[in-house]
């Protein structure tokens, strides 16, 4: 079976993004297929723990990462580079997930079937 | 080699429908097949029906079409993204109560279960990514 990676370069709440990629996520979750996810950039606000999008009227989209287990949609992994860069340390991310460095994300993309970027 | 394609920008906001077109056009012409193009997130306005630019520029609603005639490719817009932004097939108009027909010839709309099955289908799945 093919490996899906959905890479996340977005922050959590500054367009419909991220909610229309957890759409396409939780689609492949209903399809059976095997997925993983990578964060880069500014996406790793997205596992941001008391992050609150209540006074945009934006879907919270913490809560549904949150669910994502339970499409067995567990392997997340966040690059190690890009969380210092933004200040964060792993205990601030509300979801247990993998390091990986910069230096390897092209290695480790290699081994997917499909990379689901943009 | 069968590929499909995903493009995520709008067609004056992007690169992604340029990028997208001429990769196709290379594919076809290595003897590749295309089986679908899905346009997802602000691509959906590709297959806005009333777009009208002037007669000297870029036509990407004649390209797709074209595409879509000559070489069987299947043009997808994503229903969740285009009600979102507004552009209602006359079907779906017709649910909400409404008259609009914004869906372009040759563009159907459909779910994202048809991109993970382009994903399945093609040997290569290929995303030409929004601003």
């Amino acid at each position: 079976m093919k490996k899906y990676l959905i890479i996340m370069r977005h922050p959590p709440h500054g367009s419909i993004h991220v909610q229309e990629q957890l759409d396409i996520i939780l689609t492949l979750a209903a399809f059976d297929r095997l997925v993983s996810l990578l964060f880069l950039d500014e996406s790793v606000f997205q596992l941001f723990r008391g992050q609150s999008a209540e006074q945009y009227e934006h879907k919270e989209t913490l809560a549904i990462f949150d669910a994502l287990a339970l499409y067995d949609v567990n392997d997340l992994w966040v690059e190690t580079e890009s969380l210092m860069e933004k200040g964060l340390i792993l205990e601030q991310l509300t979801l247990p997930v993998k390091t990986i460095s910069r230096a390897r994300v092209s290695q480790f993309m290699s081994g997917f079937d499909v990379i689901l970027g943009g | 080699m069968k590929f499909a394609v995903q493009i995520n920008s709008s067609p004056y906001a992007g690169a992604a429908g340029e990028m997208g077109y001429q990769f196709i056009l290379a594919a076809l012409a290595s003897g590749h097949s295309v089986l679908q193009i899905f346009f997802y997130f602000d691509g959906i306005y590709h297959g806005l029906a009333a777009q009208l630019p002037p007669d000297d520029e870029r036509q990407f609603l004649r390209r797709w079409s074209q595409l879509s005639q000559q070489h069987g490719i299947d043009l997808v817009i994503c229903i969740s993204a285009a009600q979102r932004r507004g552009l209602l097939s006359l079907e779906e108009s017709r649910r909400q109560n409404r008259t609009d027909q914004d869906l372009a010839p040759g563009f159907r709309i459909s779910g994202l279960g048809q991109l993970v099955e382009a994903t399945i289908n093609a040997d290569r799945f290929i995303v030409f990514p929004g601003a």
